[in-house]
């Protein structure tokens, strides 16, 4: 893969501008934004019982190829493997067996220049609480090299779009709700112009409102900025709506993976629901882990 | 959506020295934002810190009045005040990542596209600034509360003898940080005993001769062991520069070792919590 990654993912410094980072790198327009090739991750926990060390697989032999410029859902159940996935891509976990790729970059062997294409929102907003949201990005944007003025005022715009006043900023995190927060959250992903973004279930925990917001937004985003998302949601609707994929993920492992119109037929029953295609999926594994739960 | 007029000179795609530069001004930024957040609590420490120094050179003001007493009173402070500022540094570089690990940030700041050294280096470069700041407003205190004659004192070889020995407790912080990387409770307990183990056997307010024989061999690990003996030389018989420069260039030294040594380290810790999903706050 040719090109100069120190000048080449210089993020753009508006909202509305889509920033050319991928061209000097000399990427394909086939190359798909995110590969991911037989991945497996396994941890240990200590079993409550016995006080041994036990492996826990998250994800198993996953593969995935996502397009330039699409939005992936991932749906699954909790401890599906949905967090883990966007982590190994986020470069914060290596993989066991595997390999990932962003835009043709492996995430281990060009991890500071894969960090400069991506950026991620967690389910836990993580801030500083007792900074300010001004504070907080001036920090994170900093981190990437964006100069704080022009931050500032992207992160005013963004927020706004968001519905979120642009008073806020001066407010210490601790004072603002769980929705305030993540939208916070959401404007530092966005301030540092990834062309990847993780989105980490972002929208949880979130008012109707806020949730709609959010999925506009997460819309604009692929249309300005030539952004491929991939974003993990328990929220059927959400992926229904705005989704040009859903995969379905469970016990590590993807159960199917296509467009949802296309699950719905063939999975979603009478009600052609994509609740009834995640029951139809994973349901039956959903209720015995619920039988298990309960027997311990 | 209205977009930002920039200047076309921001735009240009930035140096990887300028980059790595404002990720060391982020976190001096980040740093300083967190102390005006916390002024109340900044406030208190500094008090505690100044009252501590003095009723440490108080001590030295119960000996019978003479050259004797101003020695021991100098003496005293000067352990204190070093101690203040060293022990900064080392709680300063140590704790960065444990203050990531509660606040939930660190995984944002690991996954930032900047060195792991530009990072390190913003946390010392803060360390060195808020040490020193600290540090002058406990030397102002005493200054003011003890009428002690410090006019054999050669304050620019003490002076060399702290900047090079700020080298060397850097290098201790950035072994000390891997610990809260590899476990967030049990790291910072470890962190907090290397401290007090330093505090003993470092001679911060009495020789090291005294120390029992089981434990003074160890006073000779400890950088700040030379640190304190030296300015202590300086400022009470008057060491020059040049009598306290190989000391300097051996603690210098010192922590040219320890310095990448601890990177190394930290790097390799990294790795490990990458692995074994460490970074993660919960589970």
């Amino acid at each position: 893969m040719a090109g100069d990654p120190e000048q080449g993912v210089q993020g753009g410094n508006d909202v509305a501008t889509v920033p050319d980072v991928l061209t000097p790198l000399n990427i394909s327009a086939d190359t798909p934004a995110l590969r991911v090739m037989g991945v497996a991750k396994t941890f240990r926990e200590k079993d409550p019982d016995t006080g041994r060390w036990r492996p826990v697989p998250a994800v198993a032999g996953l593969d995935l190829d996502v397009p330039r410029g699409e939005i992936l859902g991932i749906l699954g159940p909790n401890g599906s493997g949905k967090s883990t996935l966007i982590r190994l891509v986020a470069t914060l976990l290596l993989a066991d067996e595997g390999r990932v790729e962003v835009f043709g970059f492996d995430v281990e062997r060009h991890r500071m220049l894969v960090r400069r294409l991506i950026n991620r929102v967690s389910v836990e907003a993580s801030f500083f609480k007792k900074l300010t949201a001004a504070e907080n990005l001036a920090y994170a944007t900093g981190l990437y090299g964006v100069p704080n003025r022009v931050a500032q005022v992207r992160a005013r715009e963004i927020l706004e779009r968001l519905g979120l006043p642009a008073k806020k900023l001066i407010v210490p995190l601790e004072q603002l709700s769980r929705g305030q927060q993540q939208k916070v959250a959401i404007a530092r992903a966005l301030l540092t112009s990834p062309t990847l973004m993780l989105l980490d279930e972002p929208t949880t925990g979130l008012d109707p409102k806020s949730r709609r917001e959010v999925q506009e937004f997460v819309l604009e985003v692929r249309a300005t900025h030539d952004a491929t998302i991939v974003i993990s949601t328990h929220d059927m609707d959400e992926a229904d709506r705005i989704c040009d994929r859903v995969a379905i993920i469970n016990a590590g492992q993807f159960a199917a993976i296509d467009r949802s119109d296309r699950l719905k037929a063939r999975y979603g029953g009478h009600a052609g629901t994509m609740e009834q295609v995640f029951f139809t999926l994973i349901g039956e594994q959903l209720d015995e882990a619920d039988q298990e739960e309960g027997g311990t | 959506m209205a977009s930002t007029d920039v200047p076309a000179a921001r735009r240009r795609p930035l140096s990887t020295l300028e980059r790595e530069l404002r990720g060391v001004w982020a976190l001096v930024r980040r740093n300083f934002h967190l102390i005006r957040r916390y002024l109340g609590w900044e406030i208190v420490f500094l008090f505690y810190n100044v009252v501590n120094t003095l009723t440490i050179g108080l001590i030295g003001l119960a000996l019978p009045a003479g050259a004797a007493r101003n020695r021991e009173v100098v003496y005293l402070a000067i352990g204190a005040l070093l101690w203040n500022f060293l022990s900064i540094l080392f709680q300063e570089v140590s704790n960065s990542v444990q203050w990531e690990r509660w606040e939930g940030t660190i995984e944002y700041s690991f996954m930032a596209p900047i060195h792991r050294l530009t990072y390190l280096l913003g946390v010392c470069v803060w360390a060195v600034l808020y040490g020193l700041v600290r540090t002058l407003v406990v030397l102002v205190g005493v200054a003011l509360f003890f009428h002690v004659s410090i006019a054999r004192a050669d304050l620019a070889g003490a002076g060399l003898v702290l900047l090079a020995s700020s080298v060397p407790f850097i290098g201790l912080g950035l072994v000390a940080a891997i610990l809260p990387l590899l476990s967030t409770e049990r790291g910072a307990q470890a962190t907090q005993v290397i401290q007090g183990v330093l505090l003993l056997i470092s001679g911060v307010y009495y020789p090291v001769a005294v120390l029992p024989g089981w434990i003074s061999w160890a006073s000779v690990l400890s950088p700040a062991t030379y640190t304190l003996e030296y300015v202590r030389n300086a400022v009470l018989n008057g060491a020059s520069v040049s009598a306290v420069l190989p000391i300097s260039g051996v603690l210098l030294l010192w922590g040219l070792v320890l310095i990448p040594v601890g990177l190394g380290l930290f790097m390799l810790a990294e790795r490990h919590a990458l692995r074994v999903g460490a970074l993660k706050r919960n589970g």
